[in-house]
């Protein structure tokens, strides 16, 4: 490979950042010039109807992207508000499918409008120490209080679990995206965007393989129950796909290849992990797709989309700062 | 654009941000032809989720029905129904020479398109309490008006009766197929129709 990477690493933070966006949406145009012309062909129904999803998906893939590229111009502002507005859609969507009663109204209010804007507040002000404990103990204490305020002691505990952990997923567990993009690592200044664009790379290398692997192999499903295709060798090469793109951009990461190696693993193993604890979710709420599909709520399918980096943000940010700090 | 679009605008844009305001058109498509809709009605916010629902170009011509009295009584409830929602007044204390559904019928003969909600009062129950005769009159007075029966869903959670502040839940208003009133068809046998038709396209039901 002729590819000097001491010159990249030469390169000023801005011009780094600008290749970065460059390659991805570079790759982007290339990837949907592809799929627009794999989706001329419509010959039968059901390669019209994988077309629409396709494009669907694709859409969303755009969306994703240019919400990222902005928010990394906006700065620490554009970027909190940004992935505040993703959990503030996520917890929606989650609130929505889980049964609450009218007993939690002061509870959701606490839920949407005090603990997610502060926890993005604290996100927007660097103040990491505040906002790893803010969700897990203030929060936590804080909702079951308003609860038993409300006075309605039907079904206590389990409505109270529900709430809760839609905050710790929705809300701490995506707050750790902008936070990556925040983190300031001694050495590593302003280069958060990279930390946060190989956690996104990874999660999804890991999800598309593992999917891939579990059709490929058809090994017996661990747990049938909820996931018909979910089996550990195709987990495992999620995780070694991951693994292997993560040692492949260790140049925009602070470290060397084996640890960027390792972090990627991590990461994408816990994405895919948080996949299918959705998917017991989802058999739990009784439906197959979050989205519009299942006709239930009109969701938009976001839940789907971030639930993975949900689950791989905590771990990967700790991991990260852990080893730095 | 005037301030009263602009007020229009940003409630539609609450209510999406809040509720998702989705409208799911089964049993019609949306189209600007002179119709009744006709709802459960569980909330204070069942109007504006219907109007934000209907595609912009519709809500202009698709009017409330609000009480005179209460609407009226400061000026900016009387700026918000008449100049942002062009809102029908009818009163509610009955005078005795006056029919109470003549602002509707005039609305009507103007063209417009009404969203009324039948059961005359917000409901608490799952299920709609029995229609007041409004509709069949009106059915009876205009037949080549097209009635729509739409079920508002999950509104109540948004905001309970007694609170104020909502919580963001995603709610959809499900449109239906349109009602006739059949000929020689029973005051009472036609409203009961009318029910079981906004029950019908009841999300989750078959």
């Amino acid at each position: 490979m002729n590819f000097d990477l001491h010159a990249l690493r030469n390169l000023s933070v801005n011009g780094q950042v600008a290749l970065l966006f460059v390659i991805l949406f570079g790759l982007l145009l290339l990837v949907s010039a592809g799929i627009l012309v794999y989706t001329l062909n419509e010959t039968s129904e059901k390669r019209r109807e994988r077309n629409v999803q396709m494009l669907r998906d694709l859409r969303a893939v755009w969306i994703g992207a240019v919400v990222f590229w902005l928010a990394w111009m906006s700065g620490p502002v554009g970027a909190t508000i940004a992935f505040g507005v993703f959990s503030f859609l996520a917890l929606r969507e989650f609130i929505t499918l889980v049964r609450t009663r009218r007993g939690d109204h002061r509870s959701l209010l606490l839920a949407f409008f005090v603990a997610l804007p502060l926890q993005y507040l604290l996100v927007g002000l660097r103040a990491f120490d505040l906002f790893t404990v803010f969700v897990p103990v203030y929060v936590f204490l804080a909702i079951p209080v308003v609860s038993a305020l409300a006075g309605d002691p039907e079904r206590f505990l389990e409505r109270n679990a529900k709430i809760q952990w839609g905050i710790t997923v929705c809300v701490y567990g995506l707050s750790h995206a902008p936070a990556l993009l925040l983190l300031n690592l001694p050495g590593y200044d302003g280069r958060g965007a990279f930390l946060l664009f190989l956690l996104v790379m990874v999660t999804a290398t890991a999800q598309i393989v593992q999917e891939l692997a579990s059709r490929k192999l058809r090994r017996r499903p661990m747990v049938r129950q909820i996931d018909r295709s979910f089996s550990f060798r195709a987990w495992a090469l999620g995780v070694l796909a991951a693994a292997l793109m993560g040692a492949a951009l260790f140049w925009i990461t602070p470290v060397d290849p084996l640890r960027a190696a390792a972090l990627s693993a991590l990461a994408g193993g816990c994405g895919n992990l948080g996949e299918l604890v959705m998917r017991a979710l989802k058999k739990d709420a009784g439906v197959r797709y979050w989205g519009n599909r299942s006709s239930v709520t009109g969701a938009v399918g976001l839940l789907d989309r971030v639930a993975p980096l949900c689950f791989a943000a905590p771990v990967f940010f700790h991991a990260v700062r852990w080893y730095f700090i | 654009m005037t301030r009263a679009d602009l007020m229009g605008l940003l409630l539609a844009f609450i209510a999406r941000l809040i509720t998702g305001a989705q409208g799911h058109w089964k049993g019609c498509p949306p189209k600007a032809e002179q119709r009744i809709y006709f709802a459960n009605h569980q909330s204070h916010l069942d109007w504006v989720l219907i109007w934000a629902a209907l595609p912009r170009e519709l809500r202009a011509c698709t009017r409330p029905i609000a009480a005179r009295d209460y609407w009226t009584s400061s000026p900016f409830k009387q700026w918000l129904t008449s100049a942002v929602f062009n809102a029908v007044y009818v009163s509610r204390t009955r005078v005795d020479d006056q029919d109470p559904l003549e602002p509707l019928v005039d609305a009507l003969k103007a063209g417009d398109s009404l969203v009324i909600f039948p059961e005359g009062t917000r409901s608490n129950k799952d299920e709609p309490k029995p229609f007041k005769s409004g509709l069949f009159h009106l059915a009876e007075q205009f037949p080549g008006v097209q009635l729509i029966p739409a079920w508002i869903d999950n509104v109540q959670r948004v905001m309970p009766k007694g609170e104020v502040v909502p919580v963001p839940i995603l709610c959809t208003v499900t449109f239906g197929v349109p009602l006739q009133l059949l000929p020689d068809e029973d005051k009472r046998a036609f409203l009961d129709r009318a029910r079981a038709a906004v029950l019908d396209v009841r999300p989750g039901r078959a």
